[in-house]
């Protein structure tokens, strides 16, 4: 018998896959887009939107003020009293539907522009960001005429005018889960995308104009940070929901506390992720992979926690470290990239500040030997073993690939470790036992729990947190009950 | 309640009452040592009730946890036998309610009214216990295979002012939502609702609630209520009638937590609402999976 043996080479590495993006052409500058027409700035500036991967600039977008929120808020009003409140639930949604497909439709187009604008890989954008962008519409779209089933015992109507702030993480998904519901519900919107990731933001201006949404229902005004002080704070807005960290939503609650404007808030986590021994251990370490380095861990639910039961610590830390070594950190245009690149040099300082934080306070950092590109922004997967409970990098939100190691031995010992942070957004647990399963997953006090699994999300299933992670839900039933009035 | 009469013809000396607070079981004066007079629409005086202080609301608010998650834990069933149990309590003292009523100025119609529909609220509460996840909880839908589904938690300590208009009833219908929907509770009632309130302690007391659960505080609404909005270990706060200005300092003050804040006049049509059992509860989705 003779034996037959492959020897693979050393350098049986990936080849660049390079996504083109030469399938559709942007413009140099965007303007804003109010009352359903691109206009700029009223003080006429603008602001460069970069490739974190390169850092180079993509397009030149408006900087709005004050002015421009005014007059986008108006438009929003106008929009709403004269037209969207008074439109059937039914047209309402058929408008959703239209949206919904074109984002389907220009879905390369969107992807490519959403990992140049922000780093993220394109694997992600292509099959996560742009897939349940459009999803959100498509299951918004179907509640417009049904609304009244889904606060049994009550009378819907909507709010108003919803000023809406949102992070550059996942840029148009953000735009999907504030937008189809603000609408579905009969609401009109001003929108602020992250002064870092507007473009996808911008076409999806584009793409109301092309569903022939009437003019003033949806409003954009990109800009930096002040620009959306000044939406938070124009009187004229009904509504307000924030996405984005915890110190922001406690400010913008506190600048809205005399006026009765409604506020939901999604904000910053710091999710546990429970590793059972009885585990499968090999889908777990696959679990924490995506629990923290998906979207360069810039995910509020991230798993940025791992807790894991020191019976197996020695066999989840080994194998982990394996599969991270095999993590592909550069360009996020290419297929095979895993981890893409941070989405701004404020946001690089900040993790790298923690990286010396956590090493400062005495814990032990292990980061993986992959290259990386000389341009750009970037970080390689890392974490810290030897923490305590106490430690900033365990109690603070790092918004990048950087996890914390803990260990535990019993069950309520997890529990108690996974409940002691401010946060309460997500958590996750790994075990082969159903019933731990319905233990751990009630015994984590946070509003979103993966078993089995981490970092799902779908237009259904209600989003939202507990404690200083905020309140409101989106998506789901649940989503829906910020955006309406009942009596 | 009446001061200085002696009944019957022996002219036997009646024995009053001292008017206590209800914190983790048991009936204590404010630790401050103080108290504040209650009259009588008539200006005589009725008696004292304590005037908590914020180390009194603190106290409460340890006890309040330390029974929280025994609380959320019981089972729906337990928790609408015990509203129940509150109900049949209350009926059984439905003229006492009504004599403290009036002797702080409503008319015997009103008085009787108020008892009544103080006891219809918790019957009507007490139903809800088994219902309200079925009404407001959701399987969803999702596109992968899992069995995701979301259902109410209780936030845990809730805070509650209660109002003045309706001494008894302001009281059981703040109450009664937020211990239905699993969270212990630390009310404040405030001048002469504050006789109702702690009347209304020893009818709780006695209806099988676990110590700690409801903790009834009587005192000054603005010297408490800065410390109940600013409380880092309080889940959520929910206001009874009170100005502009009083609500957005509470607000201001809820963002150092962002505990939940509910400032609402809830008249008697909206008492039964089992919406107002949604503002104490959060809402948590579980993403199970589906496979071998």
């Amino acid at each position: 018998m003779t034996k037959t043996s492959t020897t693979i080479g050393s350098d049986w590495g990936y080849a660049p896959a390079p996504e083109s993006a030469d399938h559709f052409k942007l413009k140099d500058q965007y303007g804003l887009f109010i009352g359903g027409k691109f206009v700029p700035a009223a003080s006429g500036k603008r602001l460069k939107t970069i490739n974190p991967a390169n850092e180079k600039v993509i397009a030149e977008v408006a900087d709005g003020g004050e002015k421009d929120v005014a007059k986008a808020v108006q438009a929003a009003r106008t929009a709403y009293d004269k037209v969207w409140r008074k439109m059937s639930g039914r047209e309402r949604g058929k408008y959703l539907y239209r949206i919904a497909r074109i984002i389907q439709e220009r879905a390369r187009e969107l992807a490519v522009v959403e990992s140049m604008d922000g780093g993220k890989p394109i694997r992600e954008s292509r099959d996560v960001d742009i897939p349940l962008a459009a999803a959100h519409f498509f299951y918004h779209a179907g509640w417009g005429d049904k609304l009244r089933y889904a606060f049994p015992g009550k009378s819907v109507s909507p709010i108003g005018v919803a000023g809406q702030i949102i992070p550059w993480n996942f840029p148009l998904l953000m735009v999907a889960w504030k937008v189809a519901p603000a609408l579905a519900c009969g609401n009109t919107v001003v929108l602020k995308p992250a002064e870092t990731t507007p473009l996808t933001a911008l076409l999806f201006s584009e793409i109301c104009q092309e569903a022939g949404l009437p003019e003033g229902v949806f409003n954009l005004i990109t800009g930096a940070g002040s620009t959306g002080a000044a939406l938070v704070n124009h009187p004229g807005l009904d509504k307000v929901a924030f996405t984005g960290s915890t110190e922001v939503g406690k400010a913008i609650q506190k600048s809205l506390a005399g006026r009765g404007t409604r506020l939901t808030l999604e904000l910053g986590g710091k999710a546990a992720h429970i590793i059972f021994e009885d585990a499968t251990i090999d889908q777990a370490v696959e679990g924490i992979i995506n629990g923290i380095y998906f979207n360069q861990g810039h995910v509020c639910c991230a798993g940025s926690r791992l807790l894991v039961q020191e019976s197996v610590e020695e066999e989840v830390v080994t194998k982990l470290k394996a599969r991270m070594e095999s993590l592909i950190v550069g360009d996020p245009l290419d297929k095979n990239t895993d981890i893409g690149a941070i989405n701004s040099k404020a946001q690089w300082d900040r993790i790298r500040d923690y990286l010396k934080i956590g090493e400062e306070e005495g814990a032990e950092l292990f980061q993986t030997k992959c290259s990386v590109p000389e341009k750009g922004y970037w970080i390689r997967p890392s974490f810290f073993t030897r923490v305590a409970q106490s430690h900033r990098i365990v109690q603070e939100e790092i918004f990048g690939p950087v996890l914390a190691i803990q260990t535990f031995r019993t069950l309520n010992e997890a529990l108690e470790k996974a409940n002691n942070t401010p946060y309460g957004l997500s958590g996750g647990v790994w075990t082969d036992k159903g019933a731990k399963i319905f233990k751990v997953t009630r015994g984590i006090r946070a509003g979103v729990i993966w078993a089995n699994t981490f970092n799902k999300f779908d237009p259904t299933s209600p989003f939202g947190g507990y404690k200083e992670s905020g309140y409101g839900r989106e998506g789901g039933r649940h989503g829906l009950r910020p955006y309406v009035e009942l009596s | 309640m009446s001061r200085n009469g002696t009944r019957g013809s022996n002219r036997r000396l009646d024995v009053r009452k001292t008017y206590k607070m209800l914190i983790g079981g048991a009936f204590v004066r404010s630790e401050s040592g103080r108290a504040l007079d209650v009259e009588a629409p008539g200006g005589q005086l009725l008696g004292h009730v304590c005037r908590a202080s914020r180390k009194d609301f603190r106290n409460a608010v340890v006890a309040a946890r330390k029974a929280a998650s025994g609380w959320a834990g019981a089972t729906a069933y337990l928790k609408g036998q015990i509203l129940y149990r509150a109900a049949e309590m209350l009926e059984g003292r439905a003229s006492g309610f009504q004599e403290v009523l009036q002797s702080i100025g409503l008319t015997p119609a009103a008085a009787k009214a108020e008892v009544s529909q103080a006891i219809d609220l918790l019957v009507y509460y007490a139903g809800w216990s088994d219902k309200y996840l079925q009404v407001f909880g959701a399987v969803n839908p999702v596109a992968t295979p899992h069995f995701n589904f979301s259902v109410t938690e209780p936030m845990g300590v809730v805070a509650y002012v209660a109002g003045e208009k309706r001494p008894l009833l302001d009281l059981v219908s703040g109450i009664a939502p937020i211990v239905v929907g699993g969270n212990v509770v630390i009310t404040l009632s405030t001048s002469r609702a504050s006789v109702a309130a702690m009347e209304l302690g020893e009818v709780l007391e006695t209806s099988d609630f676990p110590p700690g659960v409801i903790n009834l505080l009587c005192g000054l609404r603005e010297e408490l209520l800065g410390q109940m909005a600013s409380h880092m270990d309080v889940n959520a706060l929910v206001l009874q009638g009170g100005d502009a200005k009083e609500q957005t300092a509470c607000r201001e003050a809820c963002a150092l937590n962002l505990k939940r804040f509910f400032p609402k006049e809830v008249n008697e049509k909206e008492n039964e609402d089992p919406y107002r059992i949604l503002d104490t509860v959060e809402i948590k989705t579980t993403w199970h999976p589906v496979g071998g």
